[in-house]
């Protein structure tokens, strides 16, 4: 049952007519939505801000990680992969060659990297880019195979990553991980520019043409590929955008967390992003939007779990880690009893919005 | 390195390839069967060896009474998972069954570490396998006499069964067509039932054998261990048993090679099962002994 079934519409306006209108309420979503993060800067703690940011990167890994596995349908588990990649070309960059210096103590920095310090936005386009390409030579080896291989080789490639990070210490200071990457005074603004951004082209990219050349090859590749669609080059054009926008928002993720070491990007990281997408129904760009929030700001919630209750006198001690047990359990539910997810595969769209809206009021 | 030494690596090869082999059996009966990557092999494995501790170590039973017993256990916790996570799904995509047995695989984890704690616990080495042998340079532990032998029991005694009794003779059709074999009048659940039973048992004593290499055990340590037997499973051919023992030994003589001859090298230990099976997957994607599959 999706959200789609609880709230039917009914018949909906011809798509043509409510262009103009569609393109103003997105407008006036954007401000409201400026609204609110100005009202979390202003009113809110450094905690909430924080969340939010938070949830903005989420909502970008995960509407972009979608592209691959839900609009596409090609189950890759290399998000972490990407994220990692990003994160470290940041910051590589935007650090300053004295902090560089301090970091780097068992083995020196390479030298172009040693001296080099770019602008955050400068940095964050060439670390998407450097995972774009990353993306694009890893996808000819993974687009080889299909379906649960293509999982185990991502899965596999992500971990390679992982152990590259590790042990090249003189690019990555291996294990010690990079310190004192800056953390941004108007992150709110970047990490939902990114949002907005990364949804709007997400969206438009599943609606184009390209956009019903991936479905086709989720639905049926042999029948996809008869009918002309060049089924390895769209592929590669889902991991490479999937990787750029990943990238970008693993970058922000370095400037927000400050501290990054190759633990942090394990496939618990992916596991995070494949329960916001299936949560949000596996080919649904908004309802992936939809589920990040959800998750992020549910999981804070849910960590009531883990402290010291107390409920009609019967005090129940908390049980650190039981978040993930629920999490768990979550992603398994869903697969059992709600495959569509939130959303399914169906997109939100203002004028399903009002048609629904108008319902409620009686109106025809 | 001379000779004493390359004897001794390669002891230490068949030793941890032995240990891959055991694992990977059970992904490869399952796989075989399903279609199925059960991501949640490896965690099961380290049920069985929190299983095995505290049969050993709070009720103080002897090894293989530990070793029988979590062995019992486990089989039964593989087929709970068959019964309540895959086989609802078995009509599903493919990709449902695979993201559901993820969720499993994490559930497991983390209950592991919610129940047992995320601090290593010592795991005993029993004295039979604690002996050290002394042949001029060559030391070798008792544990890494045993276990190749016992993998090579199990072996046979698995080929005995797929190729000599009925239920094998089941087993082997049901890889071949899940339906037709149905409609044959044969209760393919209780087959698949059994398959889970007996991997999910085979992956206790692996895991428990692993622990006593490395004595110690913690709720992830399944992780690795699990996708690198997956690996050895394709490596060998996937769906074929002589296959991955054979892709688990040569996966594990690998690992021990690239550290004894390449000691700067040894960081990257952990990635060569994946780059390996990269390399199989571009160029012979049914591995060593496995057939080509119908698309």
């Amino acid at each position: 049952m999706s959200l789609r079934g609880i709230f039917s519409p009914g018949p909906l306006p011809p798509a043509h007519l409510t262009r103009r209108r569609d393109f103003w309420l997105s407008i006036m979503g954007i401000m409201l939505l400026a609204g609110v993060l100005m009202g979390v800067e202003r009113l809110a703690g450094g905690y909430w801000v924080h969340m939010t940011c938070l949830a903005a990167i989420y909502l970008v890994l995960a509407a972009s990680y979608n592209l691959v596995n839900g609009v596409t349908g090609q189950f890759s588990l290399a998000p972490n992969a990407f994220v990692a990649c990003g994160a470290y070309v940041t910051s590589l960059l935007t650090l300053t060659p004295a902090e560089k210096a301090l970091s780097f103590i068992l083995e020196p920095l390479v030298w172009p990297l040693s001296v080099i310090h770019l602008p955050l936005g400068l940095a964050l386009i060439i670390a998407g880019l450097v995972t774009a390409v990353m993306a694009f030579g890893m996808g000819f080896t993974v687009f080889r195979v299909r379906g649960d291989y293509l999982a185990i080789v991502t899965l596999g490639l992500g971990e390679v990553i992982r152990v590259v990070a590790n042990n090249a210490q003189s690019v990555t200071n291996g294990p010690l991980g990079l310190k004192g990457i800056t953390y941004l005074t108007h992150n709110l603004w970047w990490t939902w520019g990114l949002a907005v951004a990364a949804l709007f082209v997400l969206t438009r990219l599943a609606k184009s043409s390209y956009g019903l050349a991936l479905k086709a090859i989720r639905e049926d590749e042999g029948a996809a590929e008869s009918m002309g669609i060049n089924v390895f080059w769209h592929k590669m054009l889902a991991f490479t955008t999937d990787a750029f926008l990943e990238g970008m928002a693993g970058g922000l993720l370095a400037h927000l967390i400050t501290t990054i070491s190759p633990s942090l990007f394990t496939f618990f990281l992916t596991f995070n992003l494949l329960i916001i997408i299936v949560v949000g129904g596996l080919g649904s760009m908004t309802g992936a939007a939809c589920a990040a929030l959800l998750i992020t700001f549910g999981g804070e919630w849910l960590r009531v779990v883990e402290e010291p209750m107390n409920i009609l006198g019967l005090s129940i001690p908390g049980i650190p880690g039981m978040r993930m047990v629920i999490f768990s359990l979550l992603l398994m539910a869903c697969m059992l009893f709600m495959r569509r997810g939130l959303m399914g595969k169906s997109e939100f769209s203002w004028r399903w919005l009002l048609a629904c809206l108008s319902r409620r009021r009686g109106r025809p | 390195m001379d000779g004493a030494q390359l004897l001794q690596q390669i002891i230490n090869g068949l030793t941890l390839g032995s240990l891959y082999a055991l694992i990977a059996i059970g992904y490869t009966m399952v796989y075989g069967i399903l279609r199925l990557i059960n991501f949640a092999h490896g965690d099961v494995l380290m049920v069985g060896c929190y299983l095995a501790w505290f049969g050993a170590v709070q009720f103080g039973l002897p090894w293989w009474a530990a070793l029988m017993g979590s062995m019992a256990l486990t089989a039964l916790l593989g087929v709970l998972i068959d019964q309540g996570a895959y086989r609802p799904l078995r009509s599903a995509p493919r990709i449902s069954a695979l993201i559901t047995a993820i969720g499993v695989s994490f559930f497991l984890e983390n209950l592991g570490l919610v129940v047992f704690g995320g601090r290593p616990k010592a795991f005993e080495r029993p004295e039979i396998f604690n002996q050290l042998y002394q042949i001029g340079d060559l030391r070798v532990l008792s544990h890494s006499v045993w276990v190749p032998i016992i993998t090579a029991l199990v072996l046979a005694g698995l080929l005995w069964m797929i190729y000599r009794t009925r239920l094998g003779m089941a087993m082997r059709a049901l890889s071949r067509d899940l339906v037709t074999v149905q409609l044959m009048g044969i209760d393919t659940n209780r087959v698949v039932a059994v398959t889970f039973a007996l991997g999910s048992a085979l992956a206790a004593a692996g895991g428990i054998f692993w622990a006593m290499k490395y004595p110690q055990i913690n709720p992830l340590m399944g992780v690795l261990p699990g996708l690198k037997a997956f690996v050895a499973a394709v490596l060998g051919g996937i769906g074929n048993v002589v296959g991955a023992v054979l892709g688990g030994l040569m996966l594990g003589f690998g690992e021990i090679m690239l550290v004894a001859l390449w000691p700067e090298l040894a960081g990257y230990r952990d990635a060569l099962a994946f780059v390996l099976l990269i390399g199989f997957l571009l160029f012979r994607p049914s591995g060593i002994l496995g057939q080509e599959l119908p698309s």
